[in-house]
């Protein structure tokens, strides 16, 4: 197969980051569900093991992917308000 | 441990705080910013959440309800992890907007109301004063644990806290005379003090987990067996307290102040958002712990509030005690300095300034005045305001769980979210429906959570609690609308927001946003849209070379050289670049403001030293200017035509004028010259016959008749003047009859019959029988002239005139065709003037007026007489008056 033109590549990028936005996005309804389950729990030793955990986790996803982001964002700069008319 | 100690450990742990701040200033002035602007610091500062609400009153919370403490830091958490889509917004409005406090926001987006920047300022006000009693009551109660003897002059020490809390604020965020400018200082002094609370904690809980439990597995089984591992978590209460939490985390002023005032640059909050978790995650990591081992050791009815002091002292751990003690301490301090700064911001912006320019009405003149007013008015509202906070703790009773009136401040503030949300979401948001909102979110809060906090019946009469004011039941403050069971909390934040945002709704909906609403609206809902990436703050790194060139093209450069060489000698610098100081920024402006208006120096300057966009408001008051030069060039351009039309018509007339002098002269000399002639001659020759005795009677006869002839001419020629100047003035009366053209020809060319001519005429009697309306005899005047003026010029040897009558156009006329040379076309122009002749046939005795009295008659009769260029000799034409009144 012949090596994608560059636009194309370009284009991958920013489609790629604009997933990444999503995926920031996507974290904290992931934790707001993922925290309000402990009512459901019943010691307090089981919520609060649970309740960090799942802290712990959620502070190394978002690390992980607002580093990215930002790297992106570092990248591309001003570009993304034009890009991205979805952000509003 | 000494409690004079303790206070001497506050004073050098205050100035410690004084200087580093003072040094980061210093630093921040002569820009060498460097990692004082980094993401650690920003996330650092945001850890002002933590008060000593949280240091102390989290292990007392978690030991009353267990898990339950952790809500007031998920919320926040969650707001970080969602930075992309909340934080970034409001930063980047916060930012492009220049928002100075949360007051500054929602009043910007609803078309800079101030009406609502005053409601979310009292709003502030009374959401900020509970927080503040809050953390007096926590360093006093922290104070009484190490006095000697506990519980005595409790007020006193909150008295004494206050006021020293009121002083190191002034003293920190007042100091700097820079009102709009980031404080670098109390920035770094707040991260300061965010590390040693951390550390503090973290110390304690170590000490608590390893030392004391012995490991992390014993400790769980310790939390289990304590009176903490019955507390159940009730999803209802939990959810709301995550949700207040998250909410109060973006509405708190002092929240606001440090995430979105303080921001040096956008990318920062990458960091923060999950830096600030991990921050949260480490303060709330032993607070259980700590709260089990507390309840385990510590006798029956020690104040859990306070393990975090009274297990390390129990242990007899001084150093570690002393250490969370100035833990406790940063943390209220650091709270309350960015809290009073942010308040009396908004009070002194949304308050004081308005009340004082509507007051002085011309405006500001002079910039120092706005200043020290400025000044003055925040340090009068942070005095104010911790005399509040103390009066309050004073009036609550000093008692109360710490949780419970933070938690209060929390639903207070948290009314300031719909509007907000709304704002920066809706588009359909209006003024009406945000002042609605808060009006009707700040009445229910204060009726079912902030009055009801200063005791059960201190404010409120027990019987409204059971029966509702004036006995309406519906209103009790615990159970409005008759719903009754809820817990207290939720019940007030259920009411308060629910009715708060259907109101803010509701209004909206019906009313209708002004221009400048819709345009803020706009440019806050798409603020990705229109603003530019993520620039890091210029603010002192403006190019004072920039600003120079600038000014020179407004100016002119040698003004602007002036002005730029006179500032840097003020600052004690040699050359043409002064600093960019606020001062000079401001001097900048006013003096370009001069040459091209003061909305549009601003937004100049803006452009050059901000880096922030042009504010809607900014453009309007721009357009305004420059609709107001159009319209003065306009009026200029008008007044300046009319000038040059006068000028050319004063011109014209003069030059008429000059032509008529002119001619006038040119006439005197002509006529004194024609009359002199004559004269001449006929004083010489009757000289001649005084003297002459032997003079033989025909010499006598022949000098005799040169006389008469010259007499005659003299007389014809002052006949044809008279003639003339009669005509010329209009003075004629004409004898206007029916006649025949046959006649006056047949008169005229008999008149002019004499022998001597060898003139032959040619008519053509068939056409000449034209009925006229006229002056018979003056035409017959012009006929005569004509004709005579054949006989004297025309030089052929058989000299011949035709009368030729035509029509032409419509328009009888008669031609005088002689076959002469003609007339060259020099003379054609002139011929009709007075004393106009072709050549000089003086001998023909005529003064030149003849053709001028042939035009001035015909045109008193209504026609005309012209020279025919185009015949084989000399040709006129007498174009006749119409024949209308003859055939009538």
């Amino acid at each position: 197969m012949a090596k994608p033109p560059q636009p194309v590549f370009l284009e991958r990028e920013s489609y790629r980051r604009r997933r990444l936005g999503d995926a920031v996005r996507l974290v904290p309804l992931l934790g707001l569900v993922l925290l309000l389950l402990p009512g459901l729990l019943t010691t307090t030793n089981d919520a609060l093991i649970y309740i960090f955990t799942i802290w712990a986790v959620l502070i190394v996803v978002t690390a992980i992917l607002s580093r990215k982001l930002a790297a992106a964002d570092m990248i591309d700069g001003a570009g993304e308000a034009q890009k991205a008319p979805d952000d509003t | 441990m000494a409690f004079d100690f303790l206070v001497l450990t506050c004073l050098g742990y205050v100035v410690a705080l004084f200087i580093v701040a003072f040094w980061a200033d210093k630093r921040a002035a002569a820009g060498k910013v460097g990692w004082l602007n980094s993401p650690l610091i920003y996330t650092l500062s945001l850890s002002i959440y933590c008060t000593a609400w949280t240091f102390y009153g989290a292990v007392g919370y978690a030991a009353r309800s267990g898990m339950e403490f952790v809500t007031i830091y998920l919320g926040p958490t969650l707001v970080m992890l969602g930075w992309w889509v909340l934080l970034r917004r409001l930063v980047r409005i916060g930012r492009t907007q220049r928002i100075t406090s949360i007051a500054d926001l929602i009043s910007s987006r609803y078309g800079k109301s101030n009406m609502i920047g005053v409601l979310v300022t009292i709003l502030a006000v009374i959401g900020t004063t509970p927080y503040i009693a809050l953390q007096l009551q926590s360093v006093t109660l922290s104070f009484d644990v190490f006095a000697e003897t506990p519980g005595q002059g409790v007020n006193q020490t909150a008295f004494w806290v206050a006021a020293g809390l009121a002083l190191f604020t002034i003293l920190f965020g007042t100091r700097n005379l820079d009102v709009n400018a980031r404080h670098q200082g109390v920035v770094i002094a707040i991260a300061v003090e965010a590390v040693v609370k951390l550390v503090a904690l973290l110390a304690v809980g170590i000490f608590v987990v390893f030392i004391l439990a012995g490991g992390p597995m014993p400790m769980l089984d310790v939390i289990a067996a304590s009176q903490i591992a019955e507390q159940t978590i009730q999803p209802e209460r939990w959810t709301v307290l995550v949700a207040l939490a998250a909410m109060a985390f973006i509405c708190l002023p002092r929240m606001f102040h440090v995430m979105v005032v303080e921001n040096y640059d956008e990318r920062h909050l990458a960091t923060a958002s999950w830096a600030f978790p991990l921050y949260l995650f480490l303060m709330s990591l032993f607070v259980v712990p700590i709260a089990a081992i507390g309840l385990n050791v510590l006798p029956e009815g020690a104040n859990p509030d306070l393990f975090v002091l009274t297990v390390p002292l129990e242990f007899d751990r001084d150093t570690l005690a002393l250490l969370a003690f100035l833990g406790g301490f940063s943390s209220a301090t650091s709270m309350v300095i960015v809290a009073a700064l942010a308040v009396s911001t908004m009070v002194s912006n949304h308050i004081v300034m308005p009340i004082w320019l509507a007051q002085r009405q011309g405006g500001a003149t002079v910039s120092g005045d706005v200043r020290y007013v400025v000044i003055l008015s925040r340090r009068l509202t942070i005095a104010a305001l911790l005399l509040l906070g103390y009066f309050y703790f004073v009036y609550s009773g000093g008692g109360g769980a710490l949780a419970a009136i933070g938690l209060i401040a929390f639903a207070g503030m948290a009314q300031v979210m719909p509007a907000m949300l709304g704002g920066i979401f809706w588009r359909g948001a209006t003024r009406y429906g945000a002042a609605a909102g808060l009006t009707v979110g700040l009445v229910v809060w204060l009726w079912c959570s902030f009055l009801p906090s200063f005791g059960d019946a201190s404010l409120i009469p027990a019987a409204v609690y059971s029966n509702g004011p004036f006995g309406l039941e519906f209103l009790r403050p615990r159970a409005l609308f008759g719903i009754e069971g809820m817990d207290p909390l939720i019940h007030a934040v259920f009411w308060s927001l629910l009715l708060n945002s259907l109101a803010f709704c509701v209004v909206s909906l019906i009313t209708f946003p002004t221009p400048l609403e819709r345009l803020q609206g706009a440019a806050f809902i798409n603020v990705f849209r229109y603003s530019e990436g993520a620039p890091g703050w210029t603010g002192g790194a403006v190019d004072a070379e920039d600003l120079l060139m600038m000014s020179q093209r407004l100016l002119g450069s040698r003004e602007a050289q002036e002005l730029f060489v006179a500032e840097a000698q003020g600052q004690g610098k040699e050359g043409y670049l002064p600093d960019v100081s606020p001062a000079f920024l401001e001097r900048l402006e006013r003096e370009l403001a001069g040459s091209v208006g003061r909305a549009t120096a601003h937004a100049m300057l803006m452009q050059i030293t901000g880096g922030e966009t042009v504010s809607v408001e900014d453009l309007m008051k721009v357009a305004d200017e420059a609709q107001q030069i159009l319209e003065y060039s306009s009026q200029l351009e008008a007044k300046s035509l009319e000038l040059g039309q006068t000028a050319k018509q004063l011109q014209e007339a003069n030059e008429k004028l000059v032509a008529l002098s002119v001619q006038k002269d040119a006439f005197l000399s002509q006529i004194s010259h024609e009359l002199r002639t004559p004269m001449t001659s006929i004083r010489s020759f009757s000289e001649i016959l005084m003297r002459g005795a032997g003079m033989s009677p025909e010499e006598r006869s022949r000098y005799s008749k040169i006389i008469h002839d010259e007499a005659i001419r003299l007389t014809r020629l002052l006949d044809d003047l008279l003639d003339l100047s009669v005509l010329e003035n209009g003075q004629v009366t004409l004898n206007e009859r029916s006649v025949m053209l046959d006649d006056i020809l047949d008169r005229s060319v008999a008149a002019t019959d004499r022998p001597e001519q060898a003139l032959t005429i040619s008519r053509d009697p068939p056409m000449e029988a034209v009925p006229l309306f006229t002056d018979g005899d003056r035409l017959a005047q012009v006929f005569i002239n004509l004709i005579t003026n054949a006989q004297k010029y025309c030089d052929a040897e058989a000299p011949e005139l035709e009368i030729r009558v035509g029509l032409d156009n419509g328009i009888r006329v008669v031609d005088f065709i002689d076959n002469g040379a003609g007339v060259s076309t020099d003379v054609q122009s002139v011929m009709f003037e007075k004393f106009a002749r072709g050549t000089d046939h003086r001998a023909a005795g005529g003064a030149g007026l003849g053709l001028a009295i042939c035009r001035e008659v015909m045109k008193r009769l209504g026609g005309d007489v012209v020279y025919l260029p185009d015949e084989a000799g000399t040709a006129f034409r007498v174009v006749l008056p119409e024949a209308r009144k003859a055939a009538a």
